[in-house]
């Protein structure tokens, strides 16, 4: 019997994108392993050794790593949960016809595609405390009665850097969530108006039900990208004052521009074991359903 | 029932508008203003004296033409390799049924969980290696980290939607499958190929965190400018609201054409699955 011939073609299309990402995705990821294990310092290349779990071990002991693993909780909690509820009143509300709505819709994107530095720079500029238009707001409205120098002070700087991270957010959010409402079937709210629903029986009944995959899918990337993020936070305070607004992300992108790799590799591949365990059992569903 | 439309549309939607576009407002007011009303007494909201100083001075004497050529350099190379590579897979994925398939298509959607700064430590020592450091390629190669899953992700979605019948037809009509793709699903398949380069283009021009560590004086981009204008000028905010402003106008009219068939991509995957 002759056996089935393999067809090569499908394998032969996928080989360029993989080849690309095993080398810069694949390798790059177990370099890191690798780095994590030694002291990978290139202010000091003659010492790079193996030191074993000695990076892990300092990384437990820093007290810097644990007031940044508090803060990417915090960052990642009130940014992602505010981003997601303004973002679902935003879909809702672009979700009702009036004119002019694909416009609307289109221009609320735009914070979205801006780059991050781009975003620290304006926010940044908002919340100057000399010349800041938000202080000026706040003293014509008669809030406050002189400047805050919002991103210099402890009390007020982690605020208000989440501000800016839930702006970036909003509209992802709105986009995902407006889709998922256009294919919702109208015979629905139809039989619900039959039955005397209310506003928001409909909301929670119908509404936020159906809603329910679009919901986790866009909750889990945002989770992935805004605890990955560096750019908004490294260009507005850099992390200060005193490690107030360091992220797990940003500490690594600070300990890595000094070059100190193999600590900050450490700590990086504890960032990825969190998230992988936020995101592994959501992914393994949507596996065993394909 | 206009009173009502008032208080659960309009009014809303007008604060999270204000919220979301007064940033853009204030910057290219800002960028306009002369400096000594910038720094005077009271804030303006409208400049009483409009210039274009701050934006002579960005490419007079801060030469912002080469970051924003370096910049176009990249994405556009970027676009180009991820598109291709990434329509092939896509293609394969969604017309031939064959071992590891799946598996495969797990590794492209995984490696969107790798953070940035995980894959950056390594990939700094990778291109030092290599001498690429410094160079817009080691840009391209960094970026290709995210801009490929997402594309093969985009990519498949698009091509599934698109019915086998279209190229079986022209197949029986005795073309082969290089030349059916070509004449029958490319062109229906071109807007969707332009969203996913215009969010890739968006990607590679907007990314900071690669471009800090991996060029230098002479290959630098948009973003690693603007962030270093603070470090050498303190802060100038004029300059650096100006070079703001020329950054996003480009992502901004490129995303006003792509962004329908964009957002339809995006969201196909969440809504269907």
């Amino acid at each position: 019997m002759r056996r089935k011939k393999i067809n090569l073609w499908p394998y032969l299309l996928v080989l360029p994108a993989l080849l690309i990402v095993t080398f810069v995705v694949f390798i790059p990821v177990i370099e890191a392993i690798f780095m994590s294990f030694q002291s990978y310092d290139l202010r000091r290349p003659d010492k790079i050794a193996y030191l074993g779990f000695k990076n892990f071990a300092e990384m437990f002991s820093d007290p810097i790593f644990w007031l940044a693993f508090k803060n990417t909780i915090i960052w990642v909690v009130f940014g992602v949960g505010l981003q997601f509820l303004f973002g679902f009143i935003l879909a809702l509300l672009l979700n009702q016809s009036f004119r002019g709505r694909g416009m609307i819709r289109a221009v609320s994107l735009i914070p979205w595609a801006t780059p991050g530095v781009l975003i620290g720079l304006m926010w940044k500029w908002i919340y100057d405390g000399n010349y800041g238009v938000l202080n000026d707001l706040l003293i014509k409205l008669g809030l406050i009665d002189q400047g805050i120098t919002f991103l210099s002070q402890t009390s007020t700087a982690f605020g208000s850097v989440i501000v800016t991270i839930i702006w970036q957010g909003i509209p992802f959010f709105a986009i995902m969530i407006l889709a998922g409402l256009q294919v919702i079937s109208q015979e629905m709210y139809e039989a619900a108006d039959i039955d005397g629903a209310s506003k928001l029986q409909k909301l929670f009944h119908i509404t936020i039900p159906s809603l329910k995959n679009v919901i986790i899918i866009t909750i889990l990337l945002r989770i992935i990208w805004v605890s990955n993020s560096v750019d908004i936070i490294h260009n507005m305070t850099g992390g200060g004052p005193s490690y107030s607004t360091q992220t797990l992300s940003v500490y690594i992108f600070n300990k890595a521009t000094v070059l100190d790799l193999g600590y900050s590799s450490s700590m990086a591949l504890f960032l990825m074991f969190m998230l992988a365990m936020v995101a592994v059992p959501y992914l393994k569903n949507a596996f065993k359903e394909r | 029932m206009r009173w009502k439309k008032i208080f659960s549309l309009y009014f809303p939607l007008g604060t999270i508008l204000l919220f979301l576009l007064f940033p853009f407002y204030w910057t290219f007011v800002t960028s306009i203003k002369p400096e000594d009303e910038l720094y005077g007494s009271t804030v303006t909201y409208w400049p009483k004296e409009l210039t274009l100083a701050s934006y002579q001075k960005l490419f007079g004497e801060f030469n912002f033409l080469l970051p924003m050529w370096n910049s176009f350099l990249v994405a556009t190379i970027t676009t180009f390799v991820t598109l291709f590579v990434s329509t092939l897979a896509a293609y394969s994925f969604t017309r031939y049924e064959f071992k590891g398939k799946g598996l495969l298509m797990g590794l492209f959607l995984t490696n969107n969980m790798f953070p940035n700064v995980l894959l950056l430590i390594p990939l700094f020592a990778i291109m030092r290696s290599f001498d690429l450091l410094y160079t817009p390629m080691s840009l391209v190669m960094a970026y290709a980290t995210f801009t490929i899953p997402f594309s093969v992700w985009m990519l498949t979605g698009y091509l599934k939607d698109l019915p086998n019948a279209l190229e079986e037809a022209a197949m029986i009509d005795g073309a082969n499958r290089a030349i059916a793709f070509i004449k029958v699903i490319l062109p229906v398949l071109t807007p969707s190929i332009v969203a996913t380069g215009v969010y890739i283009f968006i990607q590679s021009w907007n990314e900071y965190t690669f471009a800090v560590l991996f060029t230098n004086e002479a290959t630098r981009t948009i973003p690693v400018t603007l962030k270093n204008l603070i470090g050498q000028l303190g802060v100038q905010w004029d300059l650096l609201t100006a070079g703001g402003i020329i950054t996003i106008i480009p992502v901004c009219i490129m995303f006003f054409f792509a962004q329908k068939k964009l957002i339809e991509g995006m969201t196909a995957g969440s809504v269907k699955g």
